[in-house]
């Protein structure tokens, strides 16, 4: 065994412990943007992507270099992108206070809802 | 290896401390958006390191930029748009989505490896490992595996068990080809060899989540995002790349602590659910409590009346309430009550939804705040505190069956919605849940049954609430 190849395996295996240190500690809440951010990290294999093109010179080498790029330029761009929107939903308080929809009925916090309409 | 690749790695493991530091801020729905812009910045600093690197060797041909900046763009066109439209109820086929393509691209970055490397002066044996062969094997079953769950949960491919006549056979004799024709690409240099690793891991990607029912996505998902990350660390070690390696194992870890969690939540083994559905051969227990068992239906006004002198409401949401659509009235019927000095809180089970935690995310579009939303160990014992339980879309989960042996859920954690003063379960009919048995939660003296869409009796308890009230 070659001494890159032991350390990448150290590499590995320490990566893996504080993966699941760190990951044990996300609460349930937010396990779907856990999970939507971890999409997001692989998506790395954009660099693996990318590298194809160092010596991508035939057309069978080109022809996978754009599926490779493609695939991991969709996860990693839209991987971020739906985490922060997902993030962005979780607020400490409702956005507009809580007595709030008392004072004003129905359409205190007028969202463009169809289940808004039905009533 | 000389100082710039040494110094390219460097740049490597600092964007990989961005994903752990990124990953550690999502403790905490407070830090988690930083959380998420610490990942990105490290991702960005991976791909533009890249860049530099590709620049600074000048091997790339004007043909070989023009297929990657046309390919990452159009797929950043495509990433995008589906990040931005994407319905919060179908977030689980996007994420599943993803994981086809990030499988897909770690599976081609080990194919071309090989493909490239037999032409190479020194032939491809020297620089195929058995990282490469798993890297190929895992990436084309995630591949298409991902693609299944996404078009099951889609509904283009029905969400119940697909069972194909000896499928088991047929996925041992797929693996034996696989593992096969891998031990033999690695001693002989073989393009046949590797096409039939490719085809044989694809379609056993498709006979290993067909015949998963839908209750189960919660677990084929985070299997194969665990599975992804395991991809993407081959393909590190493959391209020797630290940056994938470590970003891999993470995913990996990730995917793996949910699969155990989910699988817990259900009581079930992995084994056990990748194997087959449920609803199958437990049908004899469900004799038990029918016969005798008394329901009472109530009405909204009657319904709004307890709710609205309540002091303490417990909101039970499941996936029924989610597929009506009805998250956003439940939160306007919270807010009503809470401006009645109602104490309202959310017990959410861990497999409420199609993918984990997903329960959470469509209250929180719904604009329920966080703190509102309890696990199921916060939750439990308030139970017995609350005066009503509102049970909306939840079935399974809330079943005391699950407490005793010799039934289908036996020893599956539950909320302890019985526990509660007194219980109002809305349902549309007394249909049965993915088990396929009685809830006995629905026979007992303190539940009061509400049979309606979900939808549509939200508004009336919210009409009626308000009425009471005068509000």
């Amino acid at each position: 065994m070659s001494t890159a190849l032991v350390t990448d395996l150290t590499i590995f295996v320490l990566a893996l412990l504080v993966g699941i240190e760190v990951i044990g500690k996300v609460p349930a809440t937010l396990h779907t943007p856990l999970m939507s951010a971890a999409n997001s990290i692989h998506g790395i294999v954009l660099v693996g992507a990318l590298l194809i093109g160092l010596t991508a010179h035939t057309t069978v080498g080109y022809i996978l270099a754009f599926v490779a790029a493609f695939f991991a330029a969709a996860n990693v761009v839209g991987g971020y992108v739906v985490t922060g929107r997902m993030l962005k939903m979780f607020r400490r308080k409702a956005q507009p206070p809580a007595p709030a929809p008392a004072q004003a009925p129905l359409n205190g916090q007028a969202q463009d809802r169809p289940h808004e309409v039905r009533r | 290896m000389n100082t710039f690749d040494t110094n390219i790695q460097l740049v490597y493991i600092l964007a990989a401390a961005c994903f752990v530091v990124g990953l550690h801020l999502m403790n905490s729905p407070a830090t988690a958006r930083r959380g998420n812009q610490v990942s990105t910045a490290g991702m960005i600093i991976a791909v533009v390191i890249t860049l530099v690197l590709l620049i600074h060797d000048g091997t790339v041909t004007a043909v070989g930029w023009t297929v990657l900046i046309i390919g990452a763009l159009l797929g950043s066109v495509v990433g995008l748009y589906s990040a931005r439209t994407v319905q919060m109820t179908a977030m689980p086929q996007l994420v599943s989505m993803f994981n086809a393509v990030g499988g897909g691209a770690a599976a081609l970055v080990a194919v071309y490896g090989y493909i490239h490397d037999e032409s190479a002066p020194g032939g491809v044996l020297g620089t195929t490992s058995v990282f490469t062969v798993l890297d190929v094997i895992i990436g084309s079953v995630t591949f298409t595996g991902s693609l299944i769950a996404a078009g099951k949960l889609q509904g283009i491919i029905t969400g119940s068990p697909v069972m194909i006549k000896g499928g088991r056979a047929i996925n041992v004799a797929l693996a034996v080809v696989a593992l096969g024709s891998a031990a033999f690409m690695l001693t002989t240099a073989s393009l046949p060899a590797l096409l039939l690793v490719v085809l044989a891991s694809l379609a056993f990607g498709v006979l290993m989540v067909l015949p998963i029912g839908g209750a189960d996505m919660p677990v084929v998902i985070s299997l194969l995002n665990a599975f992804t990350g395991t991809a993407v660390a081959m393909a590190g070690f493959v391209i020797q790349n630290w940056g994938l390696i470590i970003a891999g194992a993470l995913v990996g870890a990730s995917g793996g602590i949910l699969t155990k969690l989910m699988a817990d939540a259900m009581n079930r083994s992995l084994a056990n659910i990748i194997v087959g559905g449920f609803g199958t051969g437990d049908a004899l227990v469900a004799a038990a409590v029918t016969g005798d068992a008394q329901i009472r239906a109530i009405a909204a006004d009657d319904a709004a009346i307890q709710l609205a002198y309540a002091s303490k409401v417990i909101i039970v949401p499941g996936y029924g309430l989610a597929a009506a659509q009805a998250q956003h009235g439940v939160a306007e019927l919270a807010a009503v009550l809470e401006s009645q000095g109602v104490e309202v809180s959310y017990a959410i089970h861990p497999v409420a939804g199609r993918m984990p935690g997903h329960m959470n995310v469509l209250l929180a579009e719904a604009n329920v705040p966080y703190p509102q939303l309890k696990e199921m160990d916060e939750i439990n014992p308030e139970f017995g505190r609350a005066d009503v339980a509102l049970v909306i879309g939840a079935n399974d989960v809330t079943n005391p069956a699950a407490r005793r042996s010799g039934t289908a859920i036996s020893g599956m954690p539950i909320l302890d919605v019985d526990q509660a003063k007194s219980i109002i379960v809305v349902k549309r009919s007394m249909g049965h849940g993915y088990a396929g048995i009685d809830n006995e939660l629905y026979t007992n003296a303190k539940t009061s049954m509400y049979f309606a869409d979900a939808k549509k009796a939200v508004a009336d308890l919210t009409s009626s609430v308000k009425t009471l009230v005068g509000a």
